[in-house]
């Protein structure tokens, strides 16, 4: 079957927001874990660089996936290739 | 259980029901339990009445969702909603290491542990963004079914097949090693019992109702694992914070711990214990170089300090001290250089504590560099292999729809997120009590806790006054990780009820995985390779039959293999990651979001990917080199420094490169394989083609 070009609109913007948070992700992983001991300031007792690794990575990681979810399930709904109710 | 004429919203909202029944009845229990116990109910006796009643509970819930029906075996007849699903791949995914054994991981290696943390749950962002949708949308029953329909035909399936079982395998043997600690624990069986125990536990699940079973014993058991890990934290945050969540009130103790780390490492009485461990390890090394010739030489010194101390009349209990010295002086010199060697071992005692918060700890610039390196290796490969696991991906087949799956990994990573940020808590929690409480004390008047542990286990802890000043010191204190989860409830000076509750929930985590494994393994065999490639006329009534007598072989063998003891289990734990992310992750990822990704790409892919990931663990980890004769010197094997528990490190960057550069060399795929991955990209497309399971 033939894709419109709203399906690949589509497609584009759900590689948009996947590289987007893919690239959040990074960061909050790689970046932050590489430049870890530069960032041993005091953040509420914790050492920031401890904190993050500990809390505050998980909660990002949390958040992106949820949004990432609400984002995706609206997309399919403006663009027409939602479920229907089986 | 599941009347099928309900409607999606009606088994929701019975499910919720249900479960929060259960989870009323479970709180019900603990107290009656705790009651009991104030009024003489013996420990012996919590502990089978903990093992029966939840077990007994977990084969409940299979026998009432046994099945024959072939959605419902493989895939729950993908009605699970996302919040269930969540917990069930909680459950799932959380192991007998997760729940026992991270704390106690942070506890030793500080901000380095906290790869476990930062990668057991990161790997769910590419789970969530780059392949749950995907495979829902695609919907059949197992990975290699889509690698075998995507990579046209039974080589590609096969080698997922390999792959699957490789993992899967290496990871249920870790499981069922776990089973059975647990069971001997709480029940003091032996540990050979203890394993076959457990192993009933988990077939009466997955034998009868496979999937269907599996998926909502494992809702129970994350209730059961979650409730079991706070209990005792919250009561430790309360006895060192006075605020009942850890997780928010730790950084406070975590300043306190610092302080004490700088007191320690400076402390002269310290001191004097590591120069001790430091002059013992030396002296071995030393007698080491010397074989043969200082066996003789070594014992000849015992032998005549005995006898000068004899001439000179000394008083009898040195004399008696000697003579002993002498009895326990290695025989051969065989057994001198093995006690040598542990001697030897005792270096590491020397070195000063490591400091909790620092990150990527090191003497040098250099070791602080390697040590950097490895911890964001170890977390590509953890997060990588999170995404590739069989039997975390199965999970998202089991949603009613593609919506579903999104929100389910949420759930997911929500209620793995509980726990995992809560284990660096009570990592610090335990450290503050051995720091401030236990070292320091008196020898003749050890904490309560310690004192019994050690007596049980001097595995899991041994205090030995090696300085001889009656009082403890760091130094002295030799502590296995897994005693964290597993006494925090006697630190917290809770009754033994909720020990036997953390065993409970230590039981849950290890059996739920181990159903998960065990599914994936007999339906990779009896699924893919029966059905799909040997016998596709097979009936369904068949085909689940077969599943169901696969699914008892492969947990006895796996069972055999645990009571075996094999040397290094947390190892085997972590190579099925690399194992998984280096064979799955790049043929997954390239052939949802690259249509010109081919057939043989695919394959070569694959096999250069794990082929190269269990090469550079072959020739660099001490146990397997061990079994493969490899001889070469470790230092000639590592390629830039990176340890074997990370070596998909290497698999899977040359897993990507091997596909693109052979789908580039042959042809591009055909229209239908074309058709299939825009079928799998877009959640509905208007006379699009079905690729559901049936």
């Amino acid at each position: 079957m033939e894709l419109s070009a709203k399906h690949r609109e589509y497609w584009r913007k759900n590689l948009t927001v996947t590289l987007i948070l893919l690239v959040i992700w990074f960061v909050v992983t790689f970046v932050v874990g590489y430049i870890a001991r530069d960032l041993q300031f005091n953040f509420f007792g914790w050492t920031f660089a401890f904190w993050m690794g500990a809390q505050g990575s998980l909660a990002i990681y949390v958040i992106i996936i949820w949004f990432y979810a609400r984002y995706m399930n609206q997309l399919d709904q403006q663009y027409d290739v939602a479920e229907g109710e089986e | 259980m599941i009347v099928a004429t309900q409607t999606q919203d009606q088994f929701k909202s019975m499910l919720k029901k249900v479960y929060t029944w259960y989870t009323g009845g479970f709180v019900v229990f603990i107290i009656v339990l705790a009651i009991l116990e104030q009024f003489g109910l013996t420990r012996q006796w919590i502990g089978y009445i903990f093992l029966l009643a939840t077990v007994g509970l977990y084969a409940g819930i299979g026998i009432m969702s046994r099945t024959a029906d072939i959605a419902e075996y493989y895939v729950a007849g993908r009605r699970v909603p996302a919040l269930f699903n969540g917990m069930a791949t909680g459950a799932d995914w959380m192991s007998a290491a997760s729940f026992i054994g991270m704390a106690g991981t942070l506890y030793l290696t500080g901000y380095n542990g906290l790869a476990f943390v930062m990668g057991w749950t990161g790997g769910y962002c590419l789970v969530a963004f780059l392949l749950a949708p995907y495979l829902r949308k695609f919907g059949q029953f197992t990975i290699p079914d889509f690698l075998g329909a995507r990579y046209g035909g039974n080589i590609a399936r096969f080698v997922g097949i390999c792959c699957a079982i490789l993992c899967s395998f290496t990871y249920v043997v870790a499981q069922i090693y776990g089973v059975g600690l647990v069971t001997t624990r709480l029940t003091g069986v032996a540990f050979e019992l203890g394993i076959f125990l457990g192993l009933g536990g988990i077939l009466v699940c997955s034998f009868l109702g496979g999937m269907r079973a599996v998926t909502w014993t494992q809702v129970a058991q994350y209730i059961v694992l979650i409730v079991a890990y706070m209990i005792p934290v919250i009561w430790l945050s309360v006895k060192h914070t006075g605020f009942p969540i850890p997780q928010l009130a730790y950084g406070k103790v975590l300043e306190k711990v610092t302080e004490r780390e700088a007191q320690l490492i400076k402390d002269p009485k310290e001191l004097e214990v590591r120069k001790i461990f430091a002059d013992r390890a030396a002296a071995a090394t030393a007698n080491l170089k010397g074989l043969p010739g200082s066996f003789d030489a070594e014992k000849g010194k015992v032998a005549k300090a005995l006898e000068d101390l004899k001439a000179n009349n000394a008083p009898a209990e040195q004399i008696a001290s000697a003579q002993t010295a002498l009895d326990k002086f290695p025989k051969s010199a065989d057994e001198a250089k093995a006690a040598w060697t542990r001697e030897a071992g005792l270096a590491a005692r020397a070195a000063p504590p490591l400091r909790h918060a620092e990150a990527f700890p090191g003497p040098t610039e250099k070791a602080r560099d390697i040590s950097r390196k490895n911890f964001l290796a170890l977390i590509f490969c953890l997060m990588v292999g999170t995404a590739a696991l069989p039997h975390i991906l199965m999970r998202y087949y089991t949603t009613p729809s593609v919506k579903e799956a999104r929100e389910s990994v949420t759930w997911s990573l929500f209620f793995i997120f509980l726990l995992y940020f809560t284990a660096p808590a009570l990592g610090v929690l335990a450290k503050f009590d051995v720091y401030t409480l236990l070292v320091g004390s008196e020898f003749a008047k050890l904490p309560g806790w310690a004192a019994s542990w050690s007596k049980v286990d001097p595995g899991l802890l041994s205090i030995v006054d090696v300085n001889r000043d009656g009082i403890v010191q760091l130094a002295e204190i030799a502590l296995g990780g897994d005693i964290i989860v597993l006494a925090t409830p006697e630190i917290a000076g809770l009754p033994y009820v909720i020990s036997g509750l953390v065993a409970a929930g230590g039981l849950a985590a290890a059996l739920s995985t181990a159903d998960g494994l065990l599914l994936t393994i007999a339906n990779a065999l009896s699924h893919d390779l029966y059905y799909k490639m040997i016998d596709p006329h097979a009936s369904t009534q068949r085909r689940v039959t077969l599943s169901k007598i696969l699914l008892l072989v492969v947990a006895l063998c796996a069972a055999y293999v645990a009571s075996q003891k094999p040397a290094d289990i947390l190892f085997l734990v972590s190579a099925a990651f690399s194992f998984a992310a280096a064979a799955f992750f790049p043929a997954l990822v390239l052939g949802i979001f690259w249509k010109r990704a081919s057939k043989w790409g695919a394959i070569l892919g694959m096999i250069a990917g794990i082929g190269v990931t269990v090469y550079y663990m072959a020739t660099t980890q001490p146990w397997l080199r061990g079994m493969f004769g490899v001889t070469t010197p470790i230092a000639d094997a590592i390629w830039w420094d990176i340890l074997p528990i990370s070596a998909a490190t290497f698999g899977v960057p040359l897993g990507f490169i091997v596909i693109i550069v052979v789908s580039l060399l042959t042809p591009a795929p055909e229209k239908e394989i074309q058709e299939l991955v825009d079928h799998v990209r877009y959640p509905h497309l208007r006379g699009d083609i079905d690729t559901t399971g049936t």
